[in-house]
């Protein structure tokens, strides 16, 4: 299930929805993205989405996922919009038959969000607003999948 | 009618996000000279690093030919989560 949303949402309710009602999931590990505020100042973020191809990618990221780690199932809620301090950003879901898996799959999944899904953050903070781009070390994080480090 | 989206920073450098070009550029190189020419900086940009071009929710490379009521998207380097 992929989803975004310009409304805040409630991990914790995403969290139990997705455990219920499994008979072969052993384990489920979760992911939350919380806006981070920076040194303390007041900041907002605006994330910027391509309503319809950033779904599909999403998916397809997801996928990709499913097949690598061999999910019983995933989930991923984004938001989008205007987003506070303190909010809950990005949530990802993963079911899998043992731990190693959903662990794993967790990982991948958010390694690949941070680069490869299409959306664009603006930061607002005191000194104006900016647009984020992936760091350094997001696309070293993407690296360790391609390189086969892991698996 | 061509419709061009741009996401991100290329839409605050612009001054817009969304623009309909009639007639319809026949290919991506053509419609790149179009804005190129009323608007270099955003040209530069569009062919700048990590700027990826979308025709109908596509990810194409190299110039593609664009039907006429095609939907090109120009998308900088991505930043989810």
């Amino acid at each position: 299930m992929i989803r975004l949303t310009e409304e805040a949402f409630d991990p914790g309710a995403e969290l139990n929805r997705f455990c219920a009602a499994r008979t072969r999931t052993g384990a489920v590990a979760s992911f939350v993205g919380i806006a981070r505020g920076e040194g303390g100042a007041a900041t907002v973020l605006e994330l910027d989405a391509y309503p319809g191809f950033t779904e599909g990618e999403i998916g397809r990221l997801a996928g990709e996922a499913v097949r690598r780690f061999g999910l019983d199932d995933v989930a991923v809620v984004h938001r989008v919009g205007r987003i506070s301090t303190g909010e809950a950003i990005v949530l990802v879901l993963t079911a899998s038959a043992h731990r190693r898996g959903a662990f794993e799959a967790c990982d991948f999944l958010m390694d690949h969000l941070k680069s490869q899904a299409p959306l664009w953050k603006k930061e607002h903070g005191p000194a104006g607003a900016e647009w984020v781009e992936p760091a350094a070390s997001d696309l070293a994080d993407l690296g360790r999948w391609q390189s086969g480090a892991i698996r | 009618m061509v419709k061009v989206l741009l996401f991100g920073r290329l839409g605050d450098q612009a001054g817009w996000r969304e623009r309909d070009f009639d007639p319809s550029p026949a290919t991506l190189s053509i419609l790149k000279a179009l804005i190129t020419a009323e608007d270099g900086p955003l040209g530069a940009a569009l062919g700048g690093a990590g700027v990826q071009a979308a025709v109908d929710r596509n990810i194409v490379r190299g110039d593609v030919a664009l039907t006429a009521t095609a939907e090109v998207a120009f998308l900088p380097p991505m930043s989810g989560g």
